[in-house]
């Protein structure tokens, strides 16, 4: 059951030879017995999950069916949920219970998921490797000096280490690909607007998505299945009609056409991952699949980019965090500008003061052009590079990260190492491209290795059709740490 | 300046390094206290970041129409009608600190 398919775990519900109860209680007695160590959860209700574990059983006894009725789900803690904390991994708001749920719980719930708990993340999505989180770093399963990447790094230890079946996460610059690619999971980032950010709390607005991680990529299509929908209460949200992005799983793969930008392979991407990528590249060659090289000569730009425009992003988005409606407040103060300096400087970490501070700089009078206009254009640039190679291929492949997972605390001292590990992940999140990462293999140390497939615009069932074929023909992806044995 | 030569060329050119005084300003427009000791701490670290975004000076984008959205879209109108309800009650539940209804803050206005 703990390795199980989400397909498997369904029919057996349906068949009657579990009940989510009893599901949901295995998952809660696996996280009882290994979290500890890991951290990936920062709030578990086990009485709430066993009662919607109950109703879910309720729901199916009078005759409702589907395919996460009585699932459970780990959901990021940046998705409000109402009655339980919602912290965003800051102390701003450790004490945060939203009047109200995200649209993506909503539809979890619509759908008959259980709530299992609320997954440890980077400070307000704000890192790539979990260790800004105020309740404390997540741990790798696959290797427990490591971290696990970021931001969604709660979420995919839990996957990883099977303390859940699924979960969802978000993705502003790589965060749902980044760290599914250092935990061996998938995890796939949409289309910009297909998950509504309605209760999703806000880093950099243009760039935010809400997505799916699991196990496999049929996975992935029954969770991406319930996550999309247009939803009024996001002004970005897309009205399109709603799709199965399980329709073309098993669809042939001769005649894709594959592109390889030539700026993600060779130096600066360690030898194992670029073995391990080309490996599975010439998997899909010995498919019939046509491979073409491609360039997105903007690439090297994008990190610069992007911590331009998300920061700026976030240092309005972040100035709600005041003391006054919701969040942490100083317990004393002098006057109300006072109240606002301290409630904010108690309640950041240091990852977020600081990208508030370039954010409030690169937006301040006299620098907006040189900055914030600069790297809009440039955005647009790096578009534009994609629009021309989707021209001539139908995806693209390559490396999610240059590297495997990292050891913890060996990138603190220099942050923009940091930043520059989401170099392969952060153009499609600026061009608002779907992207996802399935393993593909494991470097000399044990780590996994993960495989990015970007698509065009709403491709996601061609991702996923091209990701579950590659899953049927290996056995990545079924792989569990060492360290968390079933 | 190489940096800012050719077509482009903004009104300030955009100083390499901030220095503490620069930060304290930035800060405070930010309304985050910070000490003298953690302005020093963080200065390296924001150089670090400001001398990786300089790169983009180089780049020539006359010409460019500035991206501020992933897919172009534009605002979508509803009518001017409330739709939401009331629910204040929850809404306060949550705050630092009300009082008939208000929210309360230090005086503003003596």
């Amino acid at each position: 059951m703990l390795n199980a398919p989400l397909t498997e775990l369904s029919a057996a519900l349906a068949g009657g030879k579990v009940s989510s109860v009893e599901l949901t209680q295995l998952f809660l007695d696996r996280i009882e017995k290994l979290d500890g160590e890991l951290n990936a959860f920062i709030t578990v209700d086990p009485a709430r999950a066993l009662g919607e574990a109950r109703a879910a059983d309720a729901r199916r006894a009078a005759g409702e069916s589907g395919p996460l009725l009585g699932i459970p789900v780990a959901h990021k803690d940046i998705f409000c949920t109402e009655g339980m904390t919602t912290t965003c991994g800051s102390k701003m708001l450790a004490n945060f219970v939203a009047p109200y749920d995200a649209h993506v719980v909503e539809q979890f719930r619509r759908a008959g998921a259980v709530l299992l708990g609320k997954t440890n993340m980077d400070e307000f999505a704000m890192g790539s490797s979990n260790e800004s989180s105020f309740f404390g770093p997540v741990r790798n399963p696959w290797r427990k000096s490591a971290v696990p990447g970021g931001s969604s790094g709660g979420s995919a230890a839990a996957v990883a280490a099977r303390l859940a079946p699924a979960a969802t996460g978000t993705d502003t610059g790589g965060s749902i690909r980044q760290p599914a690619s250092l935990t061996g999971i998938c995890g796939l980032k949409p289309t910009y607007g297909l998950v509504s950010r309605y209760g999703m709390i806000a880093f950099a607005s243009s760039l935010d998505q809400g997505g799916p991680m699991g196990r496999s990529a049929a996975d992935l299509a029954t969770l991406l299945n319930a996550m999309t929908g247009f939803d009024a209460r996001d002004s970005t949200s897309l009205e399109r009609a709603k799709e199965d992005y399980a329709r073309d799983l098993d669809a042939p793969l001769a005649g894709l056409r594959i592109g390889l930008p030539r700026e993600y392979f060779g130096e600066g991407v360690d030898a194992d991952v670029d073995a391990r990528v080309r490996e599975a590249i010439r998997w899909y060659e010995s498919q019939g699949a046509k491979t073409v090289e491609i360039t997105l000569p903007n690439t090297h730009l994008a990190v610069p980019v992007y911590y331009v425009l998300a920061p700026a992003e976030a240092s309005s988005n972040l100035s709600r965090f005041d003391g006054v409606r919701y969040g942490h407040r100083a317990a004393e103060y002098s006057d109300l500008y006072d109240m606002y300096c301290k409630s904010r400087a108690e309640g950041f970490g240091a990852e977020v003061k600081r990208r508030i501070l370039v954010g409030t700089y690169v937006l301040s009078h006299g620098y907006y052009d040189a900055y914030y206009l600069q790297a809009q254009k440039i955005r647009r640039l790096i578009a534009r590079d994609f629009a021309a190679a989707f021209g001539q291929c139908d995806l693209v492949m390559g490396p999610v990260a240059p590297s495997t997972a990292f050891e913890a605390g060996a990138m603190s001292s220099d942050p923009v190492q940091m930043y520059l590990n989401d170099i392969f992940t952060i153009p499609t999140s600026l061009a608002g491209l779907p992207g996802m990462s399935i393993p593909c293999g494991f470097d000399s140390k044990g780590l996994p290795v993960g495989l990015q497939v970007i698509g065009n615009h709403f491709a996601e069932a061609r991702m996923l059709n091209a990701a579950h074929q590659y899953q049927k023909a290996t056995d990545w992806h079924l792989r569990v740490p060492a360290g968390t044995p079933l | 300046m190489a940096l800012f030569s050719g077509p482009f060329r903004p009104l300030f050119a955009p100083p390499m390094s901030l220095d503490l005084e620069q930060i304290r300003r930035i800060a405070r427009l930010a309304r985050i206290a910070v000490s003298d000791e953690e302005a020093a701490a963080t200065a390296g670290k924001l150089n670090s970041l400001l001398g990786l975004i300089e790169e983009m000076q180089a780049v020539d984008t006359s010409g460019i129409e500035p991206m501020s959205h992933a897919m172009d879209l534009v605002q979508r109108l509803r009518e001017d009608k409330a739709v939401e309800p009331d629910r204040r009650e929850a809404f306060q539940a949550i705050a630092p600190a009300v009082e008939d209804g208000l929210y309360l803050v230090p005086r503003v206005v003596e």
